[in-house]
């Protein structure tokens, strides 16, 4: 029995890993249309109906491409940047719940099957942990190159990240104030209704979150690191074929990641409104809880789709931020906000459990 | 590795690597929030801040000042002194076990750390993050404007 479980697991992780690659492999076609739809434009059409082969093209295009490294460059710390970037990227969605639990009691299994990776205790702090590492791929990276620009982007990409991350714990600590608990399946379990969502009880430590959330996944407004009006490529201006991939490609999965978190955190995970009513007139036992867990993983994911979307409509609407703008915003404005959030909860908490 | 690189980047990446290896050891025995705390915090926060010095700095310039006979004789006499001391002080130790009875798989864990770390050890606790505050107040200082001063 105890092998079935473990095989159940397996799959489930294999197959959390390979929707991961495939929607952050999608993002990067989906990014162009939603740029197209913005500006007016068509977008990638010719691969396939709809230009839905685009993303395969590119991918062969990058493994085609000579892969170049530099003569002057440290050639180990060149490969291990966009390895450890891929790396950290990959390993956040161990943690995030994508849904309930599977009755496979017909195969023999006593036990429910969460739909996650690993369910730790210190969840949360697993992806904080790895989102801070994967601002080394991007560091060695940039100082592997052996390149002024590269140099720069690199550690505007370091102080970046420090300042971001610092808020955007801050801004967490408020929700495991309230749920008790620092285990995402536990933060998604306490919001089980509609109004119970975090994003009611924790506005400013939402708006403060996805705004870190962007900084961190180097998005626009917060590319300060490639920023190539200023820094040609930033960090990856020697990088070529699939090492380029790496770096861009992880983006595309931080970007997955970070609005599964959100969502997770913030939008009641795999929690619908409604989902107690159905719960009423699914059939009981293991059918009827199979089907409310499935539904509940197609509703994590459109809020998944929902935010990624987000994070695309934000980048072609919002231009890009100063470098002393970016610091005061971080320092001055998110930094005290959190902690005037985190002394309100507090005061909150303490006065209802009186 | 840390100490022989040549390359100071190179002693930076080896001593994140060490930090990983004792996260390791936390999570073997059993504290799984000291470890990724010490991830986040160390390797994640402390040591990007290094690289960061470090990747401003002239790498190519490593003059030698003083006499390498120096310095290699007082770090050999350290090092004789500190393992002098570890064996005088372990050859006689006995190695604790826990019992089996009464030991909680749960010690390490973010719960257990909390309780103790609030009720029996509250006063260190404060004390310590009253230095952290004054550290930090100092650090603006030095880095403060100056009256009149622009840096941009």
């Amino acid at each position: 029995m105890e092998v079935y479980f473990f095989i159940a697991k397996a799959v489930i992780i294999l197959l959390i890993f390979g929707v991961t690659l495939l929607i952050a492999t999608y993002s990067t076609y989906a990014e162009r249309k939603v740029a197209a739809f913005i500006q007016d434009r068509l977008g990638p059409n010719r691969a396939g109906p709809w230009g839905l082969l685009q993303p395969i093209a590119d991918a062969g295009k990058m493994f085609f491409k000579e892969d170049f490294i530099p003569a002057n460059a440290s050639k180990w710390l060149f490969i291990a940047g966009p390895s450890i970037a891929m790396l950290t990227a990959c390993m956040t969605s161990a943690v995030v719940p994508f849904g309930g639990s599977l009755d496979l009691s017909f195969l023999g299994i006593e036990e429910l099957v969460p739909i996650q990776g690993i369910d730790i205790n210190i969840g949360i702090l697993f992806v904080f942990g790895l989102v801070s590492l994967g601002v080394y791929g991007v560091m060695i990276g940039g100082w592997a190159s052996n390149n002024k620009f590269s140099l720069l982007g690199a550690i505007r990409a370091a102080s970046q990240n420090i300042s971001y991350e610092l808020a955007m714990s801050l801004s967490i600590i408020a929700i495991i104030m309230m749920t008790g608990s620092l285990s995402i399946s536990q933060i998604v379990a306490d919001q089980d209704s509609f109004y119970k969502w975090n994003v009611w009880r924790q506005p400013i430590g939402f708006i403060i979150f996805i705004t870190c959330a962007f900084a961190e996944c180097n998005r626009t407004p917060f590319d300060l690191p490639e920023c190539e009006t200023e820094l040609i490529g930033g960090y990856h201006t020697e990088y070529s074929s699939m090492k380029l991939g790496f770096y861009l490609f992880a983006e595309y999965i931080n970007m997955f990641v970070s609005s599964a978190v959100i969502s997770a955190l913030y939008f009641g995970g795999y929690h619908f409104p409604g989902e107690s009513l159905l719960a009423g007139v699914l059939p009981e036992g293991a059918l009827g809880h199979n089907l409310l867990t499935l539904i509940g993983v197609g509703v994590f994911f459109s809020k998944i789709l929902f935010f990624i979307f987000f994070f695309m409509w934000v980048r072609w609407t919002i231009a890009r931020f100063r470098y002393d703008q970016l610091m005061n915003l971080g320092w001055k404005s998110l930094i005290p906000l959190s902690i005037a959030n985190i002394l309100v909860t507090g005061v909150v908490i303490l006065l209802l459990n009186n | 590795m840390v100490v022989v690189s040549k390359n100071p980047i190179h002693s930076v990446l080896y001593l994140i690597l060490t930090f990983f290896t004792l996260s390791g050891h936390y999570i073997l025995l059993n504290a799984q929030f000291i470890s990724i705390v010490n991830l986040i915090v160390y390797a994640g926060a402390i040591m990007v801040l290094f690289l960061f010095t470090i990747m401003f700095l002239n790498l190519k310039d490593d003059s030698f000042v003083g006499s390498r006979l120096l310095y290699h004789g007082g770090a050999l006499l350290l090092v004789l002194t500190f393992a002098g001391i570890l064996v005088v002080k372990l050859g006689g130790a006995q190695i604790d076990v826990a019992p089996e009875a009464s030991f909680n798989s749960q010690i390490g864990m973010v719960e257990n750390l909390g309780m103790t770390l609030f009720n029996k050890f509250l006063v260190p606790f404060e004390l310590v993050s009253v230095l952290f505050l004054s550290a930090m107040v100092g650090g603006v200082m030095l880095g403060r404007k100056e009256k009149g001063e622009r840096n941009f």
